[in-house]
């Protein structure tokens, strides 16, 4: 919604489209676009502190990164990620065709990128039910459901099961930290230690049933950590995909009705330059999440 | 007014009027709320969104919608802030930190978070849009060194506020989640670390302090001029030393994370960066003064708050400097010393700057006069109350008395007693200040066009300025340059020598 309000003064209904505290249509885009810009920059520091989280887990626990990412799935990843990139030509081509004048092309343009916004999302939910599936989730829900044979191929029936089984699992969670500082007291003067550094809730003790997909065997302590991360920035970035879409699809709305021409074309450059961010993060998401070795 | 509860509570060494618990909202909820609702927003949205498209010489803010959003969203974060009292308020302190703001059970954090989280998009939005407008809007023959040091101030702040604030809102959207859902970053339970959720909120909030103060220098820099009736000294100086701030202030915020567990080669980095902010506050602090010097120096209200910023914010400074050093910072972390000193800032700082631009700007906003007498007499007890309160604050902490406790020993009663009735003078005069204000909506003689002879562009138009700001295009000249303004008591105020010397 941010987005929208900062372009929305553009809109104003005066003669052409100026609005009366600007003097001149070139003092108006210019003050858009710089006002664009900015906002921006907000933006990639609001993600900003996502990737340092991410920076800071991943340079402290790598194998929690190497071992979680196998859980997400590749193709997918590469998929949307070439969606996100034509969606930012189409978009790129619709400022274009505003500029120029090119009514029919610039509705075409805003309509396949709408149409990639939620081919994306569709994927993203594809994703998500999978993750949902399996139990790998944040924190506290983290309760993966382990299959001797592939991760990825869920079986259907499960589905509900890990859902049920949250609540039940969080609890046991909160109550299996004071057994294992116990056990760390025998061990003699580490009390402190053991109560900060290695998380309790380690699933190891959770996945009695060993996930078998890899060489080495066991999972590293932790690894709720990644999906905590993953769901994170892909959920953010997803809001603002979405945030984009809703932008998107106003002003198509717009374009249809003529609104724009080689005279007026702001709302469309602004908003193109906001879903060329949301890509831009997307192909820093992408490689960081996905592409890890 | 949470204060004066948190004070009053205080003049016994025990259960006075509430709780522990209630102290600890209590406490809690005047932190947040006097820093997210008040003087962050104070004076960049209060003053600035007004006198800034005036000191540009332009009709209006270059997003007025948004700048309406940004209002809107303030209240809505308001709206939050009190709701975290209906479900059972907070005590976590402003700060939040977790693993405690995490698992405590009253249930006003996520609230309280969310409309921190709001703000601060008021906040980012404001800055925007002053930045837009300072870059795009100026009037035609207005360079950047033609605008008032007010605008530099401004446009500083417009960065941190830009820059740091979206920061504060990933942090607390991570709070909201990891309480409501578990996300576990901050949760060392979950593997998460709450360390870093100390550097991610002082990541902002030190910056913050400059949204806080750089601001209310910009209207000392103006209010100085003004009534000593000389130019500013070192124009450039000053814009810089805004900048300059901005900048060096985003590199210190280790400075509040000595004692939570940093490397010591960390901490001597910050306690140098830290340090170096000192350098730009000083040339202001400087040039001020020498502003001052030889000037024909009137004491009318806002001078009278000018000045009491400088000798408060020159003791809020320099106590800075003991908390930055390393050695002295262990001894005095978390106690009353640390208290003070960011009230002399903060307080002494921004509140009497803003007061100070409120009076100064009082006319051209209202198009009213206040009784300039009751202002004098409400700034001296305003200053009298505050030393009262804040200076017995400083000694308690360097003996020992620690911040946020409910209770404490005997040897600190006196002070605390002191510290009290300090509260209480504030409030009297507060509540003078309040009474005269209005006292002049409705009863206060017409204000002139130009009632302290100020040469900035805002001083051009009527009092109040119409709607569009300026029924002619302001002529646009040094904002420092009084030398042809004279008073004239026929209008009670004054206007240019140039129209009696053409006659």
């Amino acid at each position: 919604m941010e987005a929208e309000t900062t372009q929305s003064h553009t809109s104003s209904e005066h003669n052409p489209h100026l609005a009366h505290h600007f003097g001149s249509l070139t003092q108006q885009f210019d003050s858009g676009k710089l006002g664009m810009w900015l906002f921006l920059a907000t933006e990639i520091l609001l993600f900003g502190g996502l990737f340092c989280a991410y920076s800071v887990y991943r340079a402290n626990h790598p194998e929690i990164f190497i071992y979680a990412h196998q859980y997400l799935s590749k193709f997918w990843g590469a998929l949307n990620t070439c969606v996100l990139l034509f969606s930012s030509f189409t978009m790129a081509w619709g400022v274009r065709c505003a500029q120029l004048g090119r009514q029919r092309g610039l509705v075409v343009c805003l309509a396949l990128t709408l149409l990639c916004g939620f081919v994306f999302l569709g994927v993203k939910y594809v994703e998500y039910k999978e993750k949902w599936q399996h139990g790998l989730l944040w924190g506290k829900y983290y309760s993966p459901v382990h299959h001797h044979d592939d991760s990825h191929e869920a079986a259907s029936g499960e589905g509900p099961a890990p859902q049920e089984g949250h609540p039940a699992v969080a609890s046991a969670v909160a109550q299996s930290m004071t057994p294992t500082v116990v056990l760390t007291t025998d061990a003699g003067v580490v009390v402190e230690r053991s109560k900060i550094l290695p998380a309790p809730t380690g699933p190891g003790g959770l996945a009695s049933l060993s996930a078998g997909r890899e060489s080495h065997g066991d999972e590293p302590r932790n690894v709720q950590l990644f999906f905590s991360v993953y769901f994170l920035m892909t959920g953010l970035h997803g809001v603002h995909v979405i945030v984009g879409l809703a932008c998107i699809g106003w002003i198509l709305r717009r374009a249809v009705r003529g609104d724009f021409g080689p005279g007026y074309f702001t709302p469309v450059d602004l908003v193109g330059l906001y879903w060329h961010l949301v890509d831009l993060i997307w192909i820093y998401l992408f490689p960081l999440l996905y592409l890890i070795h | 007014m949470a204060a004066v509860l948190v004070r009053t509570e205080h003049i016994t060494p025990t259960q006075t009027i509430m709780g522990a618990d209630a102290y600890n909202k209590m406490f809690t909820l005047h932190g947040a709320m006097m820093v997210f609702l008040f003087i962050i927003p104070g004076i960049p949205a209060a003053l600035g969104n007004f006198v800034l498209p005036l000191m540009v010489g332009a009709k209006d803010v270059a997003f007025p919608r948004l700048n309406l959003t940004s209002w809107y969203l303030w209240i809505i974060g308001a709206v939050f802030a009190v709701a975290s009292l209906l479900v059972g308020g907070f005590d976590t302190g402003w700060t939040f930190y977790t693993p405690y703001s995490t698992t405590t059970p009253f249930k006003g954090v996520i609230p309280i978070a969310t409309g921190a989280f709001i703000l601060g998009f008021s906040s980012i939005f404001t800055g925007l849009n002053f930045i837009v407008t300072i870059h795009k809007l100026r009037a035609p023959g207005m360079g950047w060194f033609q605008m008032p040091l007010f605008l530099w101030a401004l446009y500083a702040t417009a960065i941190i506020q830009i820059l740091a604030t979206p920061v504060l809102g990933i942090t607390l959207l991570l709070l909201i989640v990891e309480r409501a859902l578990g996300v576990g970053i901050f949760d060392p339970a979950l593997g998460g670390d709450p360390i870093l959720f100390q550097h991610f909120f002082w990541f902002y909030s030190h910056p913050a302090v400059y949204i806080m103060i750089v601001p209310a220098m910009g209207v000392i820099s103006e209010l100085i001029s003004v009534f000593s009736r000389k130019h500013i000294f070192s124009y450039r100086f000053i814009a810089y030393s805004s900048i300059a701030i901005a900048v060096f202030g985003f590199l210190v915020w280790g400075h509040h994370m000595f004692t939570s567990g940093q490397s010591s080669l960390m901490n001597m980095i910050f306690s140098a960066l830290t340090f170096s902010v000192a350098i730009p506050s000083a040339i202001k602090a400087f040039n001020w003064v020498a502003t001052m010097y030889k000037g024909c120096i009137s004491l009318k209200t806002p001078m009278l708050y000018a000045l009491s910023f400088l000798f408060l914010f020159a003791i809020g400074g320099l106590t800075g400097l003991f908390l930055g050093s390393l050695t002295t910072n262990v001894h005095l972390h978390d106690t009353y010393f640390v208290v003070a000193h960011f009230h002399y800032v903060m307080f002494g700082g921004t509140v009497i700057a803003f007061l100070g631009g409120l009076h100064y700007w009082w006319p051209k906003m209202t198009g009213k006069m206040y009784s300039d007498r009751q202002g004098q007499i409400a700034c001296f007890l305003i200053f009298i109350g505050f030393n009262l309160t804040f200076f017995t604050q400083f000694i308690m902490g360097t003996h020992g008395m620690p911040r946020r406790y409910f209770k404490y020993s005997e040897q600190f009663t006196t002070l605390h007693v002191l510290s009290t009735v300090g509260t209480y003078v504030l409030l009297v005069g507060f509540l003078l200040v309040a009474y005269y204000l209005i006292d002049s909506l409705v009863r206060g003689p017409k204000a002139p066009s130009n009632p302290w002879g100020g040469a900035s562009l805002e001083w051009q138009t009527t009092s109040p300025p119409p709607v569009e700001n300026f029924s002619q295009p302001p002529i646009v000249g040094d904002p420092y340059d009084y030398g042809d303004l004279v008073y004239d008591p026929e209008i009670r105020g004054y206007r240019k020598l140039i129209k009696t010397g053409a006659a």
